[in-house]
């Protein structure tokens, strides 16, 4: 016994030359057909150059158009050849000009000939199967398709609306249950012969010619009706991009190549030299009976899809510029953003750094320059502090920052003097965690000499502002994760809040904290609300101060200036 | 889209072939070797000035590549640029003494000899100072790329400037001819770009790195474009529209995708800060031949003067192109 392996060339015929030898060399007798847009007289230099072989054959030429019937009839007539030529081939495979055995062919043969009655063919119903191309998965059975795909997209995709509207469908021959699958398959001389010589073949045919890309049905479903045991999986390995098309192996695929225990590949660049001179010499050894296990290929070949359908969240570049809400990821991780802490807190930044591991920046977006961890003038990537290039694009600098920073937390301090409408960027994108103490930006205002007449125009503006900001976070289009306290209720139970913040960052969960940040003196900050009020300006973002903290309760040692003391 | 304004990009990019079509006259062929272009070959054009220290390296670089021939336009050099390239083989070069900056910095130059040799060709649009780097260039050739572009339908190619420079003063090392610059150029910045959109031609624009950083921190609007488009699948009808910025039609102009995919891209190694640089930013601050009055080498000049440092801690050694594909430069898309 022996397999019979069919052929359609069409490019890069002297690759498939050198493959077909490689088959006849072994015993196996190939027949080959040329696709009809090869011109003649380069058709009849690759036949005759392949005349002194005797176990090589031509079939009919047809012309072999991606997704049209062509390829069926080419593909039957070849088999056709195969059957009556040779008699004692078992198996036939189908292969393309492109394909490059990988294993030597006595272990296809051996492990043929372990199953005798077995059809090699990727079959599966419609309905089953994500593959489809188009959005067409029934309706390509149902539809008729005299348009191309490839070159008239318009009038294809069209003439599909208009046969939906009127609700057109035509029927699908008797006892057909239209399975699809790779066009790649080895089948058996008994199922193959029935396929052929099926009385009711003129009916199947006239159906199938007008079934769009017939070639990945046509033997798929038919194969249904006389095979005894159909393994639905292709012996061929043969990986599909997003849009249908071949991924090609290079010769840096070599060593993948060897180790998926594939019978045939496809596709191979035709000038992939090593591919083809180390699977097509002879190989020493032992022949195995390994089964084929391509696992590692599929998931490269799937990253890369993913990469092209996908990308990487958080990534804006030359060839990945994501329209609004299509960004899969507004940027690379999360990060919290601090509203009012530093104003709040003595040591706020260095505390929350020791206590979470993450990178804690001052104010990012200060009036004057990026204040960075550790004062440092450069970030990763280096991303300058300079206030001017940061506030050309300040959403970049965010999303920047957060790509260059991958892999470790980032925390930023906020403020209504920040670069304005930077909160917008922050509000929409899910990854930020922003916590905010409103009103506190009073504290340092309350802490300063200036003139009363200064603090409070500048108490007006940065209360005006923080109620735009607080706005936004609180507007229906905000997606990220807030906490807002006033500064009042804040104070009531630090701790609390303080806890929820670092276990959101989640480096040390369920911990309790052990040390806590500092609170400034506020001694004095409610008799300073109340003058603001006095002069007019209301102060309303910091809840409901006393005006005398001093008068909720006589202080046990007054003389000296006690600090809020946050306790366990 | 309206109509109005697809006609309006085609009025203009009839003007610029047509441009290109009365710039030819400034081309006198020193040596036509056109005729030894092959049917698949990939081609690069190049227009120069005193390059002649780095043609060398250039030449073996993209021959070892995969690029088949090499189309110049020399802007009468007087380092004797013109008499190395006439010497070699796959080289054909033009002469002209005309202004580059009337020529739109040499564009109408190209666009006229990718018209007239380009159709039908992937050509590679590049200058003597950029090293086109694209996934996988160590392992595949560059046709492997152009064929892989073709099965997949696409017809133009990103390749993003990356702005490569020394570690301490640029005239530390001096560059010798042959000598591969990124031995002495070696470091990058590698995430400090700003990425906007061109609503009209669709392209995007790119700025930042260090040029941005030092040169242009006060007005960083001004600073220098990094996107570029330089691999092309040329048909007669295209044009370049700035630089190799963008072209059109503008649907070549879509390297990018927007559903939050990645297309696949390259970079062009920009090895401008090199020894032969401030000579050469003098010479041209003289010649004012340069883009928006020479404003780059404006801002050159003043800041040289203090001997700047391109180089901080956080610059980017380059390694290979896997490492500008991890850092999210460039991308593999969906090319395995």
């Amino acid at each position: 016994m022996s397999i019979g392996i069919v052929m359609l060339a069409h490019t890069a015929l002297h690759r498939a030359e050198q493959v077909a030898r490689h088959w006849t060399k072994a015993g196996c007798p190939v027949v080959i057909h040329v696709d009809q847009v090869v011109p003649k007289k380069r058709f009849r230099i690759f036949a005759e150059r392949l005349a002194d072989d005797p176990l090589i054959r031509f079939s009919r030429r047809h012309h072999c158009d991606w997704g049209t019937w062509g390829l069926v009839a080419a593909s039957q007539d070849a088999s056709q050849l195969m059957l009556s030529e040779f008699e004692d081939v078992s198996h036939v495979y189908l292969t393309s000009g492109a394909c490059l055995p990988l294993r030597p062919v006595q272990e296809l043969v051996d492990y043929l000939k372990a199953r005798p009655r077995t059809d090699h063919i990727e079959s599966a119903t419609t309905a089953d199967v994500p593959w489809t191309i188009g959005g067409l998965d029934e309706e390509r059975f149902t539809m008729r398709f005299p348009f191309s795909w490839r070159r008239n997209r318009y009038l294809f995709d069209h003439f599909v609306e208009l046969q939906r509207k009127i609700g057109y469908s035509r029927k699908i021959p008797d006892g057909l249950t239209p399975h699809m699958g790779s066009q790649w398959w080895c089948l058996t001389r008994q199922t193959l012969a029935s396929i052929l010589e099926d009385p009711k073949r003129k009916i199947y045919d006239r159906y199938f010619r007008h079934v769009w890309i017939p070639d990945e049905s046509y033997f798929q479903t038919l194969t249904r009706l006389y095979s005894t045991n159909v393994v639905s999986r292709s012996l061929t390995l043969s990986k599909f991009d997003f849009q249908g098309k071949p991924h090609i192996f290079y010769d840096d695929h070599l060593q993948l190549l060897r180790r998926s225990d594939c019978f045939v590949a496809r596709k191979i660049w035709h000038n992939a030299d090593r591919l083809y001179t180390t699977f097509l010499s002879p190989k020493p050894g032992q022949l195995s009976l390994q089964e084929p296990n391509p696992g590692k290929i599929d998931r490269i070949f799937a990253k890369a899809v993913d990469r092209r359908t996908r990308g990487r969240p958080g990534l804006y570049m030359q060839s990945r510029h994501p329209n609004e809400d299509w960004e899969n990821g507004v940027t690379a991780a999360k990060y919290s953003v601090f509203q009012g802490f530093t104003e709040l807190f003595t040591d706020f930044e260095p505390w929350l750094s020791q206590v979470t591991g993450a990178r804690v920046h001052g104010h990012l977006f200060a009036p004057d320059r990026a204040h960075f961890a550790d004062g440092q003038s450069f970030m990763n990537g280096a991303l300058s502090d300079n206030a001017t290039l940061r506030d050309y694009d300040p959403k970049m600098f965010l999303t920047n920052l957060l790509w260059n920073t991958r892999g470790e937390r980032q925390c930023f301090q906020l403020g209504p003097k920040s670069t304005r409408h930077v909160m917008w960027d922050i509000a929409k994108d899910p990854n930020a965690q922003v916590s905010v103490i409103s009103g506190a930006w009073a504290i340092p205002l309350f802490q300063s000499n200036r003139s009363f007449a200064d603090l409070r125009r500048e108490a007006a503006q940065l209360q005006k502002i923080e109620t735009e900001m607080l706005d936004s976070l609180r507007s229906p289009y905000s997606k990220c994760r807030r906490r807002i306290w006033t500064m009042a209720e804040f104070i009531e139970s630090p701790m609390e809040a303080i806890q929820v913040i670092v276990d959101e960052i989640g480096f040390q969960p369920n911990r309790r904290l052990t040390e806590a940040p500092r609170i400034v003196d506020l001694t004095g900050f409610g008799q300073f609300l109340q003058n603001l009020k006095n002069q007019g300006m209301h102060p309303y973002l910091m809840g409901d101060f006393p005006a005398d903290p001093i008068a909720q309760g006589p202080a046990p040692d007054a003389l000296r200036p006690r600090p809020y003391l946050v306790k366990d | 889209m309206g109509l109005a304004q697809r006609y309006r990009l085609r009025l203009q990019r009839k003007r610029w072939r047509l441009r290109a079509f009365r710039k030819r006259r400034e081309l006198k062929p020193v040596s036509n070797r056109t005729d030894l272009i092959r049917r698949k070959d990939v081609l690069v054009f190049c227009t120069l000035r005193n390059e002649g220290i780095r043609l060398p390296y250039f030449l073996k670089y993209y021959r070892e590549m995969g690029v088949s021939h090499f189309i110049f336009v020399d802007n009468d050099s007087t380092d004797g640029t013109a008499e190395l390239l006439a010497a070699q083989p796959d080289v054909s070069v033009w002469h002209t003494r005309k202004s580059y900056k009337r020529s739109r910095f040499g564009m109408d130059w190209m666009n006229w000899l990718l018209r007239r040799y380009g159709h039908g060709h992937w050509c590679l649009t590049v200058d003597p100072d950029e090293f086109f780097v694209y996934p996988f260039c160590d392992s595949r050739p560059l046709p492997a790329l152009t064929d892989w572009l073709e099965a997949s339908a696409i017809k133009s190619f990103s390749a993003m400037l990356l702005d490569m420079y020394p570690k301490g003063r640029i005239d530390a090392v001096p560059y010798q001819a042959g000598q591969n610059p990124l031995e002495i150029a070696a470091w990058f910045d590698s995430g400090n770009y700003t990425v906007k959109r061109n609503h009209l031609l669709e392209n995007l624009w790119i700025q930042g790195g260090p040029r941005a950083r030092v040169f242009f921190a006060d007005r960083p609007e001004a600073a220098p474009a990094l996107n570029k488009i330089p691999l092309v699948k040329w048909h007669h009808r295209y044009a370049y529209a700035s630089s190799t910025h963008m072209l059109l039609p503008r649907g070549l102009n879509k390297v990018y995708d927007e559903w939050g995919g990645e297309k696949a891209s390259g970079a062009l190694l920009h090895t401008k800060f090199l020894s032969t640089f401030n000579e050469k930013a003098m010479e041209e601050l003289k010649r004012r031949e340069h883009y928006a009055g020479s404003q780059e080498y404006v801002a050159y000049a003043s800041a040289l003067k203090d001997n700047p440092e391109l180089w901080c801690k956080w610059s980017e050694k380059y390694i290979n192109w896997r490492q500008l594909e991890i850092l999210g430069l460039m991308s593999m898309g969906n090319w395995a």
